[in-house]
């Protein structure tokens, strides 16, 4: 895409949204024209969408590492298969009133774990360290025949940091507790394999893999007792009623088989590209540092903080030279909460308003990745030069204390 | 991406007036905690006339923050402090040709900023009393702090209440859950149960008519009870025109800025309450687009 300047933009938000791959357009053009029919039709207009869908729950089931595809169950967004998990699993298991989840979940969790609060259930948030990581001493004392559930991300979407879901599954298993992981941004960048893990339920989210948006699925492991979000047809084996978005779920089939055939690419290519734009804006820039756990987490995620700036600052002057990227800071997030996973790790907030994330996908190039290292020192340099917390070569000194405004 | 006008994108990327004032007088240091955005201003001030000769600002914020500052500086360079002080929030907003309601707590920094400033010149202390909480009604910009006092100064029940009070939830509604949890917290501290089902009904007393009214009659009333409401409306830049009576049906026009206002329909019912009071009688008060299809094309 190029800007109204004419410059050519470089997208380096991958963990907000992809850009659909062109062989995924390809592949779902032709179910919006002749192949418009429904699946579930008789005639031979219905017939031939089953057996595309059928190849898109294979493909997605291969990528998963799934044992049988009918635990394929296709959704319409990321969103929507958390909450199926969650609430199928309460619904499942009345007696059980409790919930573990973490501090630095996606907004699809907290708030629906908040809400559930509300409604009279139990919910222990585990927390992090500095660095991001979870105490599985804490988390194994938690678990007992009271906890309905325990949902964890696989890979958090602000700091690229993993959490150790298949220790935690087997965990849970041990306790007699189901283990769903919210994991749309971990597939697709990491190997999976799910038939050879106790994890029984996961949430994947297409438009994070180079699908479109407005589809996502269910990993729902076979035998693991179940209550359906929408009931009202026979659609996905009557786990999720409602015509299924045949387009968008061979466009997800083949998103998924490309994935698989770029995993090698992502974990080498994409890696190199990631771990050279890090270290040299960390040279580049004084007062900066990586957020989360540089040793464990997703190999695309580069999440940096400019201390004594702002996020949207930054964003807005890295736009305007045409570079895509995303903030923790409060000012983005149209809720005016600086970012909960910064907060949660500890991070003065003199940095965590300045969390800026890049996020790199197979479709970026070694030249934007420069071309941004040359991009951002001075934009940090020049908004440092507006801070009351910079003086001429580096923050005023005790910072703290020189500039102490009266808070409201 | 927030929506910034022209003018605030402009201040955001050629600042006017960044760095602190070499030979300042006055310094005033505030921060939002809401957004975690701080502010310096800096000031250098004419001891004899107390006309402001310039005006730095430095502020660790987002674009709009960096923006308010700038224009903050270049309204009040040239003017006395006393009439800098004069200068609102609302009038920063204007100078920037508007603010998105999340970020309207910007220009309300700058406006603090500039108090303390003038009360650091003067040797006063000078105290943040603007508490702010999270945006709960995006339409109009209310926050949870002023929607759960004036609960508890009112004595607030229903959603309605909170809507005509505060004008939070009057327009897209879509903030109605919100309002209701703040309800159901501030009722509790007194021991209140926040009733979402409760049947608030229309307290409206009908006095008995005494005697049946010509049409011309009813007319007049309904038009005395509009002119009796009507300075209420000026006030906000709007008016209301009667348009026809049809039995119990009445139909207005909302004009000037009463039209198209998202408190149209708020508005109707507090003008329905009047004529009720004024006829004795129930009548309906509907906008005029509602009159049927048929008398339209006659009338």
């Amino acid at each position: 895409m190029t800007t109204d300047t004419g410059i050519q933009g470089i997208y380096f938000d991958n963990n907000a949204t992809t850009m659909v791959a062109p062989e995924v357009v390809e592949a779902m053009l032709p179910y919006f024209t002749e192949q418009f029919g429904n699946p579930s039709s008789m005639h031979l207009f219905g017939n031939k969408v089953g057996l595309a869908i059928k190849k898109a729950r294979q493909q997605v089931q291969t990528l998963l590492g799934a044992e049988h595809d009918s635990e394929i169950v296709f959704t319409s967004c990321g969103t929507e298969s958390d909450s199926t998990a969650i609430l199928s699993a309460l619904k499942a298991q009345p007696d059980r009133k409790e919930i573990i989840t973490t501090v630095v979940e996606h907004p699809a969790v907290l708030a629906l774990c908040e809400h559930l609060e509300k409604e009279g259930y139990k919910v222990h948030y585990l927390k992090v360290d500095g660095k991001g990581r979870l105490d599985l001493e804490a988390y194994g004392k938690l678990l007992s025949d009271q906890v309905a559930i325990v949902s964890v991300m696989w890979a958090n979407n602000e700091s690229g940091t993993l959490f150790p879901v298949l220790e935690m599954a087997e965990m849970a298993k041990a306790a007699g507790v189901l283990f769903h992981t919210d994991a749309v941004q971990a597939v697709g960048k990491l190997p999976i394999d799910l038939k050879n893990s106790a994890i029984d339920m996961l949430s994947l989210s297409g438009h994070k893999l180079h699908a479109p948006k407005g589809v996502g699925v269910l990993y729902l492991r076979r035998n693991t007792r179940f209550r359906p979000l929408l009931r009202g047809g026979h659609q996905e084996r009557g786990r999720r009623a409602g015509t299924e978005n045949t387009a968008a779920i061979i466009a997800l089939g083949k998103a998924c088989e490309m994935a698989m055939e770029h995993m090698e690419h992502e974990q080498t290519v994409v890696r190199a590209m990631r771990d050279r734009l890090e270290q040299a804006i960390i040279e580049a820039v004084p007062y900066s540092f990586v957020t989360g756990d540089p040793s464990n987490r997703l190999p695309n995620t580069a999440n940096i903080a400019f201390e004594y700036i702002e996020g949207e600052a930054i964003l807005l002057l890295l736009n305007k030279l045409g570079i895509a990227a995303s903030s923790g800071s409060a000012c983005t997030s149209g809720s005016l909460e600086p970012s909960h996973v910064m907060r949660a790790m500890g991070i003065p907030y003199t940095a965590a308003h300045g969390t800026t994330r890049f996020s790199l996908s197979r479709y970026n190039t070694m030249e934007e990745v420069e071309r941004v290292i040359a991009a951002v020192p001075p934009i940090v340099a020049q908004l440092r030069k507006l801070s009351p917390y910079w003086a001429e070569n580096g923050p005023v000194e005790e910072p703290e204390k020189a500039f102490a405004p009266a808070y409201a | 991406m927030w929506e910034y006008s022209e003018k605030v994108q402009e201040h955001f990327f050629s600042p006017r007036n960044a760095g602190a004032v070499d030979e300042a007088n006055a310094v005033g240091d505030v921060g939002s905690l809401a957004c975690g955005d701080a502010l310096r201003l800096s000031l250098q001030v004419d001891p004899e006339t107390e006309v402001i000769l310039d005006a730095g600002f430095q502020t660790f914020g987002c674009g709009s923050a960096i923006a308010s500052s700038s224009a903050l500086t270049e309204i009040i360079k040239g003017k006395t402090l006393d009439e800098a002080l004069k200068v609102t929030n609302q009038d920063i907003a204007d100078y920037l040709d508007g603010l998105p309601p999340e970020k309207m707590h910007c220009s309300v920094m700058g406006r603090e900023a500039l108090q303390a400033a003038v009360a650091n010149y003067r040797g006063e202390e000078w105290k943040d009393d603007h508490e702010e909480g999270a945006l709960i009604c995006k339409c109009f910009a209310i926050d949870s702090v002023l929607i759960e006092e004036t609960i508890r100064n009112n004595k607030l029940t229903t959603v309605e209440d909170v809507v005509n009070f505060t004008k939070a939830g009057g327009g897209c509604s879509a903030c109605h859950e919100g309002v209701e949890e703040i309800l159901t917290r501030v009722m509790a501290e007194s021991g209140q149960t926040f009733q979402p089902s409760a049947p608030a009904p229309v307290a409206v007393a009908i006095p008995t008519p005494t005697a049946k009214m010509t049409s011309v009659q009813r007319i007049r009333k309904i038009e005395a009870a509009l002119d009796a409401i009507r300075p209420n409306l000026q006030r906000d830049h709007g008016d209301v025109e009667l348009i026809d009576v049809d039995g119990k049906n009445i139909y207005v026009k909302m004009t000037g800025a009463c039209a198209g206002c998202q408190m149209a329909a708020v508005t109707l019912e507090g003008i329905q309450e009047c004529i009720i009071n004024e006829l004795g009688e129930f009548v309906r008060v509907m906008p005029a687009e509602l009159m049927p299809r048929a008398e339209r094309a006659h009338g």
